[in-house]
């Protein structure tokens, strides 16, 4: 009873369907990017005026998931994890999974879930090595809280709320106990 | 810190090649299935993997078939996946695992509904495999669920997880390997070898980062019992089957598909015990409990060493 999937191989975006999604952008491109949204004073405030301003929030919400969506294939979890995968979205891998790749990986790299697309890990892992930055994919994320879905990461990320996402460290050590963030 | 009295935490300690085996519950509530399943293996493992509705097929629960085993002085690693339940059901069963004396638990993300029997279920996936094994250590060893109440007691069991180091991207399983034994493993189980080149190389860039010390790594092996099995397989996501083995076993008579597929798992075991660092081996033979003695004592690995001080023959 697959549905989703239409003769020619398209993939319809079903909200709440995880889909596996290449970014739409190089990773220089999205680094580039990242350098414009990064936390400061100004996206500070717009972030608390946001925050109060529930016609504004809402108009934000949906340009950033337009824009992410289109670009990532976002699903607005609100907790990105994208500045750890090389810009390859996590929660578009069926699984949801934020820590690497399943066991279940084809042999050409395509899902194991939807045959024809590549799965997002092996997507991460090359963009990752091609900039030299495979240790961003060594860190553990640690589990995302459920309710946050629908809002705005960007939001959330100006307001520091992103900083216990993921672990500090690449080293293989010992990971702290986890611990909600 | 581990579990108490657990013969494969003692294996893995004392580096002794180690010997699981799967043990799949079955359809329906016979317990005797399990029971007999779990006499067959006895003296031939130091633990028996008890499924959780393995390939997405609702089964017998494994802490149940767990159970059973236990009943049976077969020593159980109670799996336990990602894909049925939440982070709180995953909690409180891991609690009532170590309550009912299991002492291994084994954690993973679980194969996705869509191959199984209920495709038509939502997959939950709240944690992965990494955050479930984190959660389990954190749990043991700090006394916490995840919402930071205390466990009075703490459980308290081996750890363990999965890996696959045939599955792209090739280099990251090792790191993949890394992120698990920081999480939290002490043992990993691998998907089918049946290349055991690519392993040794899978196994030498985990020693490069380290790993192989700080985690026992048990290979997967097991036979192909039929040339309808093989097709089989080949279909099954993550499974790399080597040309040669396949050739091995088109090229001999329909009935001798057994009895050449148990050779080539006993040839693969002892290459792998070459291997250095490894641990042990983990025997799936997927419902065909019956084969693993002979796999096992044609690799040269014999009985365990607790078959002695019991009455159980194999």
């Amino acid at each position: 009873m697959e549905t989703a999937v239409h003769a020619r191989g398209a993939v319809e975006r079903v909200e709440d369907r995880p889909v596996p999604t290449t970014p739409g952008i190089s990773l220089p491109f999205a680094l580039a990017l990242q350098r414009l949204v990064r936390p400061n004073r100004v996206w500070y405030a717009l972030a608390v005026w946001l925050e109060a301003t529930p016609w504004a929030y809402r108009a934000f919400t949906f340009g950033e998931k337009l824009v992410k969506g289109k670009l990532f294939g976002c699903r607005m979890c609100a907790q990105c994890a994208l500045p750890a995968t090389a810009y390859a979205c996590p929660m578009s891998c069926p699984k949801q999974l934020r820590n690497g790749p399943c066991g279940g990986v084809a042999v050409n790299g395509d899902c194991e879930v939807y045959p024809g697309l590549r799965c997002v890990w092996v997507v991460a892992y090359e963009r990752a090595a091609s900039a030299g930055r495979t240790a961003d994919l060594r860190r553990l994320q640690r589990p995302i809280d459920q309710r946050a879905w629908g809002r705005s990461s960007w939001v959330n990320y100006w307001q520091h709320r992103d900083e216990g996402l993921w672990t500090a460290g690449s080293s293989f050590a010992p990971a702290p106990p986890i611990e909600p963030r | 810190m581990s579990a108490a009295g657990s013969r494969l935490r003692d294996a893995l300690r004392e580096r002794r090649f180690a010997v699981t085996a799967e043990l799949s519950p079955p359809r329906g509530a016979d317990p005797d299935a399990v029971r007999r399943a779990a006499r067959v293996l006895h003296d031939w493992v130091d633990a028996a993997n008890v499924t959780d509705n393995q390939g997405a097929m609702v089964r017998l629960a494994s802490w149940a078939g767990a159970v059973l085993a236990l009943g049976e002085d077969v020593e159980p690693v109670m799996q336990l996946q990602c894909r049925d339940r939440n982070r709180m059901a995953l909690q409180s069963d891991l609690l009532g695992a170590a309550a009912l004396g299991i002492t291994n638990v084994l954690l993973l993300t679980g194969d996705h509904q869509k191959f199984g029997d209920h495709p038509d279920a939502r997959g939950v996936f709240d944690l992965d495999s990494v955050q479930l094994l984190w959660t389990a250590r954190t749990m043991r060893d700090s006394g916490k669920l995840l919402s930071l109440k205390a466990l009075k007691p703490p459980p308290d069991w081996l750890i363990g997880g999965v890996e696959n180091p045939f599955a792209p991207p090739l280099a990251f399983r090792a790191e993949r390997l890394g992120k698990k034994i920081a999480a939290g493993a002490e043992f990993v189980q691998t998907q089918y070898v049946f290349d055991v080149a690519r392993f040794t190389e899978w196994m030498g860039a985990a020693r490069e980062l380290g790993l192989t010390q700080r985690c026992g790594i048990l290979a997967g092996v097991g036979p192909i019992r039929s040339l309808r099995a093989l097709d089989r397989m080949k279909q099954i996501p993550g499974i790399v089957i080597a040309p040669g083995i396949e050739a091995r076993l088109r090229g001999v008579a329909e009935d001798r598909v057994l009895p050449e597929s148990i050779a080539i798992c006993a040839e693969i075991i002892t290459e792998l015990r070459a291997v250095p660092d490894l641990a042990g081996v983990h025997v799936m033979a997927f419902g065909a409990e019956h084969l693993v003695p002979e796999i096992v004592e044609r690799a040269g690995l014999g009985r365990r060493a607790h078959a002695q001080v019991n009455e159980h023959v194999g």
